[in-house]
């Protein structure tokens, strides 16, 4: 019980610092605002006749949510090196709480920020005219739930591992655009040369993208026409997903371990 | 009973052994101080007991609880306040208390009185809800006391509680150290590289390139010296030094350009000494011992002044920058 209790108070104290930061707040709501006036009203114009045999913008959009998950999730465990930074780490450090209730409660803390972002991105969707269904938003916000943790442990891991916020931003910044555009969030990954297809098949965002763009085009496409698009079944995604994050996270405790 | 003992602590690091081989006991309920200068090894010795670090070899035990093996029962018994800030500022001072308290399992129905009473004691708990980034540096220090006392550990580490302080805030932070020594039984391990502040402690450990050199109350460690100190200044410095040295047999030592003596009783020694001296006396001074010759006795080498400023100045920026 403790343990949770512990997660939960590390989770209570990001949450707290969110919504004290306006600015954070406010890029929150602006980002979705943003790419909502970009892709609906430029590139829509330019790019709506794609040849997949679906609307350019629906096979983007969940592309779109994820990089912005994707984004918010690291953001936010920054948080971690600006504790190390400005001394609290060290309050948390020598407190008598598991690692891992440190570890979890942390990534916790991103995952609840990012799938807001996320959320807010699914209800705006008929605003640049992608239809979903209520019960798809729960489920799309559900599995966003799963991506976001996914990522949010990967930030962390590279968070725990970082002495300062330079030098954090400048990893994050190496890893965020190739992560993004070998995700298949722009272009289907089923026509890519084989090692860049291996790269891909070890970015989370893959299978995030893979499995969202399932769930949000599975009622409106035709069965085969989403099958040339997607990698894998749902639930292998998911499944991969998961065990990305136990990778990472065990990583992650192990990095909080470590007492040089 | 010794709620502190200390087996043979060793820290290396690469090139440099920052803890070499130390061993001590500290008693339940005394103010234990440690002191030296800044790269002496202090922090570090912190830093392993609070099982932050480990020990390159050697072990210590706090109430009875190996810092190896047990961290998890050594961290339920120990308070401690860092050398540098380590609040969070972006919450109230009763929030950042409220998470510590969680933090260390305290239950719900403790955890209002406990902040209220630590709260009060630092004289913070009108300002309990105001955010921790409009606080001064010595609130911030007291908050961090109180922070350090919520769960009412056995042991309160206090790295350098001082530093960067102004002399009235400082004042202020020993009279909430003894206050606690008075109420509570509470152990007090700190160090300090402020020689009048190692004065309020019942023993003293000096530390010197990462070795104890000695270990005792400051009344025997000034007792070392063997007496008063007298200074004397002279425009003919190098004759009065070697009379000095011809009447009396005793080491003359040197510094910025003042020569010194240990007599064991200056008051008597002052006139003997105007009879005999032939040489022109520009100026004297008579006073009895302080922890700095004793640390100069020790060691050969004052603690390093001009370092310990600069580091201070650092410390004084960044605990300015804290406000993020």
């Amino acid at each position: 019980m403790y343990f949770f209790q512990a997660i939960y108070t590390i989770w209570r104290r990001e949450i707290i610092r969110y919504i004290r930061d306006r600015a954070r707040i406010f890029s929150t709501f602006l980002q979705p605002l943003m790419f909502l006036a970009i892709f609906g009203l430029g590139l829509r114009s330019t790019l709506a006749q794609g040849n997949f045999g679906i609307d350019f913008i629906k096979f983007m959009y969940p592309g779109i949510i994820a990089m912005s998950v994707m984004g918010i999730a690291f953001f936010s465990t920054v948080s971690t090196v600006w504790d190390r930074e400005f001394g609290f780490l060290k309050e948390i450090l020598v407190a008598p709480v598991p690692r891992v209730a440190i570890v979890i409660g942390k990534i916790s803390g991103a995952m609840t920020i990012a799938s807001t972002q996320a959320l807010i991105l699914l209800v705006l969707a008929p605003f640049i005219g992608v239809s979903i269904h209520i019960l798809t938003i729960v489920e799309l916000f559900l599995f966003f739930l799963v991506l976001s943790f996914a990522i949010s442990s990967l930030g962390l891991l590279i968070a725990s591992l970082m002495k300062t916020t330079e030098s954090f931003g400048v990893v994050m910044q190496v890893l965020i655009f190739p992560m993004f555009f070998l995700s298949g969030a722009f272009f289907p990954l089923t026509s890519i040369p084989g090692w860049l297809s291996v790269i891909s098949r070890i970015n989370p965002l893959t299978y995030g993208v893979d499995a969202a763009r399932q769930i949000l085009l599975g009622p409106q496409t035709p069965a085969a026409v989403l099958q040339k698009l997607s990698l894998y079944p749902i639930h292998i995604d998911i499944l991969a997903l998961a065990i990305f994050s136990l990778i990472v996270v065990s990583a992650a405790v192990w990095a909080f371990n470590r007492r040089d | 009973m010794n709620v502190i003992e200390v087996k043979n602590l060793t820290k290396k690091y690469k090139n440099l052994t920052a803890v070499n081989n130390v061993s001590f006991d500290v008693r339940q309920g005394e103010i234990f101080g440690f002191l030296g200068p800044n790269g002496a090894g202090k922090s570090t010795t912190i830093s392993m007991l609070a099982t932050l670090i480990s020990p390159t070899s050697g072990t210590a035990f706090i109430n009875g609880f190996n810092i190896n093996s047990q961290r998890d029962d050594v961290r339920k018994s120990i308070g401690l306040v860092f050398q540098d800030p380590s609040l969070d500022d972006r919450l109230t001072a009763r929030e950042n208390l409220c998470f510590h308290a969680q933090l260390y399992r305290i239950p719900k129905s403790q955890c209002d009185p406990r902040v209220e009473a630590v709260l009060k004691l630092v004289d913070l708990w009108e300002r309990r809800d105001s955010i921790v980034r409009t606080f001064s540096g010595g609130m911030k220090r007291r908050l961090e006391i109180a922070r350090g006392l919520i769960h009412q550990p056995k042991v309160l580490f206090l790295d350098e509680p001082t530093l960067g302080l102004d002399p009235q805030t400082r004042f202020n932070i020993w009279e909430y150290i003894l206050k606690l020594k008075r109420e509570s039984e509470m152990t007090i391990f700190m160090t300090t590289h402020y020689m009048n502040e190692a004065e309020y402690c019942d023993r003293i450990a000096i530390i010197d390139h990462g070795q104890i050199v000695a270990l005792d109350t400051p009344a025997n460690l000034k007792k070392m010296i063997g007496g008063d100190i007298i200074s004397l200044a002279s425009a003919d410095k190098e004759k009065l030094k070697a009379e000095l040295q011809e009447r009396y047999q005793k080491e003359i030592k040197e510094e910025d350009g003042v020569l010194k003596i240990e007599v064991t009783d200056g008051q008597k020694f002052l006139p003997q000494l105007f009879n005999d001296m032939t040489t022109k006396i520009d100026s004297i001074e008579l006073r009895e011992p302080t922890l700095e010759d004793v640390f100069l006795r020790l060691t050969g080498h004052q603690i390093r002044k001009e370092e310990a400023s600069e580091k201070d100045l650092m410390r004084r920026q960044a605990r300015r920058r804290g406000g993020h």
